[in-house]
């Protein structure tokens, strides 16, 4: 359902992005998680057509976002990190105006926008205006925008940010529902925010993946051992075969020309090991780091940014 | 086709509603009908006294001459001071309060959104228009004034409202402070407007060219009655580059 690869994005001089591959199913949710600044929010724009990347490519329900961003933009609902709401009209005038612009087609347009309500829980505000409602509020407003014209793909920006425990996990819950039936893609830079509502979660960090994993295989990496990165010109099976036949090595996953190799807890010393067989495979090492610190780094920032 | 006018008027149609919702459009539609109401009963009346005095003499004055022309030309420089207020907040409240995502997002093109906001101010101009036909109406009940410059103006002052809407669109998108945007374009008009001064010192080559630029140079013939197609054309590809200017701006905004 989305598709993207080697995506770039620079400010200026600044690179927000660098080099995003991943891919999202049908019907997934998945969590694109970072502290604040890592281009989560960047990604988000390129996928939802706003802002061009700079390299790489995206494709979003079968459409490249850069050759076809109308058809994209028709299979995509967006809830940018700001609810982007009229504040002088009315809910319902509101949701009136995100269906035409979405162009749900005329017959069906009084149920979508009465579906989109009811399902954000919006009912009793719908002749309020937007500019007198609550943050939360406004918030469930910018979700039903975003629902309305029943998406294939949903895009949501931090979407319970602000918002109180109460409301938080009605979202959470609303969310969840719409696994199956929508692909999402939500960010959070609050690690039980995810663990709450996605099946998969990508970790992002200063424009960089850095961890690929559905929740369970996550936290049972973090528990375990150590896990190194090394970076490759030419992967190929055989090798990464032989690499993780070594004794010590629990798994590799391949991540186009990264590897990530994790090392069974306890285990002997085996980086002689894995840089020898790299290079007799020929696989061409251009480096070999160690990714545990990074990667532990950023969930205890994760973790502890929800307590303040 | 079908869609793309869909489109424009969904956005159109939200824009011109929302000008309602706040007491801008009030204000400006109020203190545009008071000073207009009192320029026209003003001429009426001096127009009322300068016929009978020339009557005396055997003379008539032409309604045209004493009421229409200076209804349409006094207009003419009312909007240049009020439609900045229509315009400024197009786009500049857009990209303030991010609403812009959502128009970006959605599957409409940047013609069609710099498009729905530009009719949505041409409607309010046309209200405006429309609310002060009861003059030349008034004027038809006592006299019989010549339909065909009433007409002309009409088209010339909608054609040169159009320039001034143009202009505060295109400075709308480029800030988010909606009152730097009315000043720009207030500035910016007032300057296409008076160029023309220029033009008295300036070379002839280059007078021609800064005569040419000049907004009000072109609608003079429209307060004649005739409708000359190269300031139609000049109005309209005002209009045109305005517009096209401001596509370039958003385009480059969603670069950023
Ligand atoms: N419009 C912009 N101009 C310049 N730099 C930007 C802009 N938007 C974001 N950035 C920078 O790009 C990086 C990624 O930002 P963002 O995608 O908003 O991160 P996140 O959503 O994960 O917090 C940050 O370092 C941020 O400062
Ligand atoms: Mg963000």
């Amino acid at each position: 359902m989305i598709q993207v690869s080697n995506l770039s994005k620079l400010y200026g001089p600044r690179l927000a992005i660098d080099h995003l591959s991943f891919e999202v199913s049908k019907g997934e949710v998945v969590g694109f998680l970072g502290p604040n600044g890592a281009g989560k929010s960047t990604t988000m724009k390129i996928l939802t057509g706003f802002m061009p990347a700079s390299d790489g490519k995206a494709s979003v329900a079968g459409f490249d976002v850069f050759e076809n961003p109308l058809e994209v933009k028709k299979n995509v609902g967006y809830l940018p990190e700001t609810p982007p709401v009229y504040l002088e009209m009315t809910v319902g005038d509101y949701m009136d105006f995100a269906a035409r612009i979405h162009q749900v087609p005329k017959d069906k347009m009084n149920s979508a926008i009465n579906y989109a309500i009811e399902r954000t829980g919006l009912g009793s505000v719908r002749n309020r205006i937007i500019g007198n409602l609550s943050k939360g509020y406004r918030q469930r407003v910018g979700l039903a925008q975003a629902l309305v014209h029943n998406p294939l793909v949903l895009i949501l920006d931090e979407p319970t940010v602000g918002l109180d425990p109460k409301q938080i996990i009605e979202i959470r819950e609303l969310i969840k529902g719409l696994a199956g039936d929508h692909t999402v893609i939500l960010s959070s830079h609050i690690l039980p925010e995810v663990t709450a509502t996605c099946q998969r979660i990508i970790v992002i960090n200063r424009g960089k993946i850095v961890a690929t994993d559905t929740m369970d295989q996550l936290q049972a990496r973090l528990r375990k051992g150590l896990i190194y990165a090394l970076q490759v010109k030419n992967p190929n099976p055989a090798a990464i075969d032989a690499l993780s036949k070594l004794p010590g090595v629990s798994s590799v996953s391949p991540a186009g020309t990264k590897l990530v190799i994790e090392i069974k807890p306890g285990g002997s010393e085996v980086r002689d090991l894995i840089v020898e067989t790299a290079v007799k495979t020929g696989m061409g090492v251009l480096e070999f780091s160690s990714e545990k610190v990074s990667l532990e780094e950023i969930f205890l920032q994760l973790t502890t940014e929800e307590k303040v | 086709m079908n869609q793309t006018i869909r489109n424009i008027w969904t956005i159109a149609r939200r824009d011109f509603r929302s000008y309602f919702t706040s007491p801008v459009a009030y204000i400006v539609i109020g203190a545009f009908l008071g000073i207009m109401g009192w320029m026209f009963f003003y001429s009426l009346q001096h127009f009322v006294t300068e016929s009978a005095r020339f009557a005396q003499q055997g003379q008539k004055v032409s309604i045209t001459d004493a009421v229409v022309r200076p209804l349409y030309g006094n207009m003419a420089v009312i909007f240049l001071f009020m439609l900045p207020f229509v315009t400024m907040r197009l786009f500049a409240e857009e990209r303030k309060l991010q609403t812009i995502q959502l128009l970006i997002t959605s599957p409409v093109t940047l013609t069609e959104i710099i498009l729905g906001k530009f009719f949505s101010s041409f409607l309010l101009v046309c209200v405006m228009l429309a609310m002060t036909f009861i003059y030349p109406v008034v004027l038809f009940t006592s006299t019989t004034p010549d339909p065909g410059p009433i007409f002309t103006s009409l088209l010339g002052t909608l054609l040169l409202a159009s320039c001034y809407l143009s202009i505060g669109i295109l400075f709308s998108a480029m800030t988010e402070n909606q009152i730097v945007a009315g000043a720009l374009t207030f500035g910016t008009c007032l300057f296409f407007w008076l160029i023309s001064w220029a033009a008295m010192s300036a070379s002839s080559t280059a007078a021609d060219v800064l005569n040419y630029l000049s907004l009000i140079n072109h609608f003079g013939q429209f307060g004649q009655g005739s409708i000359n197609s190269p300031d139609v054309i000049f109005y309209l590809s005002f209009v045109g580059i305005s517009l096209f200017l401001t596509h370039r701006i958003l385009d480059s905004y969603r670069w950023r």
